[in-house]
């Protein structure tokens, strides 16, 4: 395998929640590392911090303490500003519920990235051509123009994925991206995130599901806050 | 960003809810008509009373008798105004271009078979016209002598006149007035509208003789004889011009005569007398107190629609928790989501705004119309109203859109 440069570097990443007198230690040290086109999962029990870690790793917010390089930049340290502007330009999110703009087109959902990006400034034609070509690209080239509510939850999902890549992020997480499809929508995502993935996307993604889990090239198990092992997956797609 | 996109953005998430982005401008929208309308008011109310004063002709000088002289309490009490005073202002004082002394009478009268009840029949002088800016279409005025020999004659309002003969010649008809006395017309004036409220085509003329000697029924009256209680003075053109006597001149003039004629010093005297100029800064004292009252209310209206969409704003944001997470989530920096909220309270006001103005402009000339009331619509109003209602939806819109801009990604994201 040839020497791929590292997308996420945390090192002993640490996160304290306060809550009145408590500290609850929902991130205790762990580090963690992904490699450029690589698709990784994350599992482990409720309350281990894989939600937290992904905040972290998302950069909607910072580490209490510990290192975190994205991209060969350091960014366990920056303000609002400087944090919304790496998740513009670097990363795209997958929630479980989709989270796209209610009685918005899909085509409008996907452009909201662009929108916002303060470096290409792309004229509106470019943007819609640009928004366009990402919903062809996951199968809903004839849907732009449909609002969510018209929308399948597979095909919410979609447009999310399509919102996730329009700004050519380094790196897309993913929470628990299948957890509210049935099981046959689910197979089509994850064959969808597989093929994006071979074309060269790294993905990060928690889920519980180890079936899915199995999509990916290793899994990172946490367990009170700390990354408690790593396994390679060996199952093979065409 | 571009200011568009963010005016865009903004005007999008409106539209998304139509109704309530209504509601929010309803506050706006009667602020900003009610300081239309109510300065409307005013100003037409100004305007009226501005033409009042002018109709009655201009250059004049009211003289009034005080009450004083004669103990208090009376309504005849007049001072000592007599009618001999008024010709010894015409003859004796140098710039006066007209005196002319009223004394009204309300009364029946009757035409051939037609009867009018309450008519004014009005006891004038013989420059009555002039000062009055009065012209006769048909016929002509009465004169000194006839005033002097108590003549019977009449001179008709347009509108009468057409009540009693419609298109016939009423020169040489007769006249009955309150049952005896019978007036021969010689005259018919023109039209001349209703100054104030004052509708000087529906009375009836007459020489003042006529009205002193023969219709003040008044046990009272009768006693009071020849006293009056106004004579108008109407001043040359040249006074006040350059090299020439001032106002204030003919004033003091007139003043020494009547103390003279009165028996009276200047320091108690038995008169008033009051100019136009008085009149117009009195009056214009009052409006501009109406003015500002009004002006004070309508911008209460505007400071409550303020806070309607203050208030609606907050609710937006609140309900729109995940939307602003969602924006984060793709890069909006708080002062992205703090213009967007901005922008939409600006935009929420603006419209009201102009659909205030439309309401205000379309509701004074309704409310005009309705009440008979003279609205008068001032551009300052609307451009002042309109700026008003912007500097309240930036105030106002601060706030919500500081609180929407400072939410938590996170926290915002979870919110259902
Ligand atoms: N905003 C928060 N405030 C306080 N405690 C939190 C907060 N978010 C998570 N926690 C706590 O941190 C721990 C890890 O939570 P989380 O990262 O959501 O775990 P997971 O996603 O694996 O269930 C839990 O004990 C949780 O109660
Ligand atoms: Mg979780």
């Amino acid at each position: 395998m040839k020497n791929r440069k590292p997308i996420i570097d945390g090192r002993d990443l640490v996160k304290i929640y306060q809550m009145g007198e408590f500290e609850v230690r929902a991130l205790d040290g762990a580090s963690i590392q992904v490699q450029e086109g690589e698709f990784v999962a994350i599992m482990g029990p409720s309350g281990s911090g894989k939600s937290t870690l992904m905040n972290l790793l998302g950069c909607l917010m910072s580490p209490t303490s510990g290192e975190y390089f994205l991209d060969g930049e350091d960014v366990s340290d920056l303000d609002q500003v400087e944090l919304a502007q790496i998740r513009n330009q670097k990363l795209g999110f997958i929630f479980q519920s989709y989270n796209l703009l209610a009685r918005t087109p899909a085509l409008q959902n996907v452009i909201l990235p662009l929108f916002y990006n303060r470096t290409s400034r792309l004229t509106d034609e470019e943007q819609q051509d640009k928004a366009t070509n990402m919903l062809d690209a996951v199968g809903l080239g004839d849907r732009i123009y449909h609002e969510p509510q018209e929308l399948s939850g597979g095909q919410q999902q979609r447009v999310s994925i399509a919102r996730a890549l329009v700004n050519d992020p380094v790196m897309v997480l993913a929470d628990e991206p299948t957890g509210n499809l049935d099981s046959k929508s689910g197979a089509e995502l994850m064959e969808l995130l597989v093929s994006l993935n071979k074309q060269g996307t790294t993905i990060v993604m928690v889920t519980h599901d180890p079936a899915i889990a199995e999509y990916t090239n290793r899994t990172i198990h946490l367990l009170d806050g700390k990354v408690e092992r790593e396994v390679k997956n060996g199952k093979e797609h065409k | 960003m571009k200011p568009i996109k963010v005016i865009k953005i903004a005007w999008l998430a409106l539209l998304k809810s139509k109704i309530r982005s209504l509601l929010t401008m309803l506050g706006i929208i009667i602020g900003v008509a009610a300081v239309i309308i109510m300065i409307a008011i005013s100003a037409g109310t100004e305007a009226t009373i501005q033409e009042q004063i002018t109709g009655l002709g201009s250059n004049l000088i009211y003289v009034s008798a005080s009450f004083g002289r004669a103990g208090p309490g009376s309504d005849f009490n007049s001072g000592g105004l007599v009618y001999d005073d008024a010709f010894a202002i015409a003859d004796q004082i140098n710039g006066v271009a007209g005196v002319v002394v009223e004394q009204s009478s309300t009364q029946s009268i009757k035409a051939g078979d037609i009867s009018l009840d309450s008519v004014t029949i009005m006891g004038t002088t013989a420059d009555f016209p002039s000062v009055r800016d009065m012209e006769i279409t048909s016929g002509r005025y009465f004169t000194q002598e006839e005033i002097d020999r108590t003549t019977s004659i009449a001179v008709l309002g347009s509108s009468l006149a057409e009540e009693l003969f419609g298109d016939q010649d009423p020169f040489g008809e007769t006249i009955t007035v309150g049952g005896n006395i019978r007036l021969t017309v010689v005259g018919v004036f023109d039209e001349k509208g209703m100054v104030g409220d004052v509708d000087y085509d529906s009375r009836l003329y007459t020489p003042i003789t006529i009205v002193l000697e023969k219709l003040t029924n008044n046990q009272f009256s009768r006693f009071m004889g020849d006293r009056v209680r106004l004579i108008y003075v109407e001043v040359d053109e040249s006074v006040g011009s350059e090299g020439e006597r001032t106002l204030d001149d003919v004033i003091y003039q007139i003043e020494l005569l009547l103390a003279k004629r009165h028996d009276v010093t200047l320091d108690e005297p038995d008169f008033t007398i009051t100019t136009q100029q008085d009149i117009i800064t009195t009056q214009e004292s009052t409006t501009a107190a109406f003015r500002s009252l009004l002006a004070w209310v309508a911008g209460v209206s505007l400071i409550v629609g303020g806070i309607g969409i203050m208030n609606i704003m907050l609710v937006s944001v609140t309900e729109r928790t995940r939307e602003i997470g969602i924006r984060q989530s793709v890069g909006a920096t708080p002062n992205d989501i703090r213009w967007q909220f901005l922008t939409e309270a600006l935009l929420l006001s603006l419209i009201g705004g102009l659909i205030g103005v439309t309401v205000g402009v379309i509701g004074s000339w309704v409310f005009g119309e309705a009440s008979g009331m003279r609205t008068v619509i001032v551009a300052s109003s609307v451009l002042l109203a309109f700026g008003s209602a912007a500097t309240v939806g930036i105030f106002f819109g601060f706030y919500p859109a500081n609180q929407a801009a400072q939410l938590d990604p996170i926290e915002a994201l979870r919110y259902e």
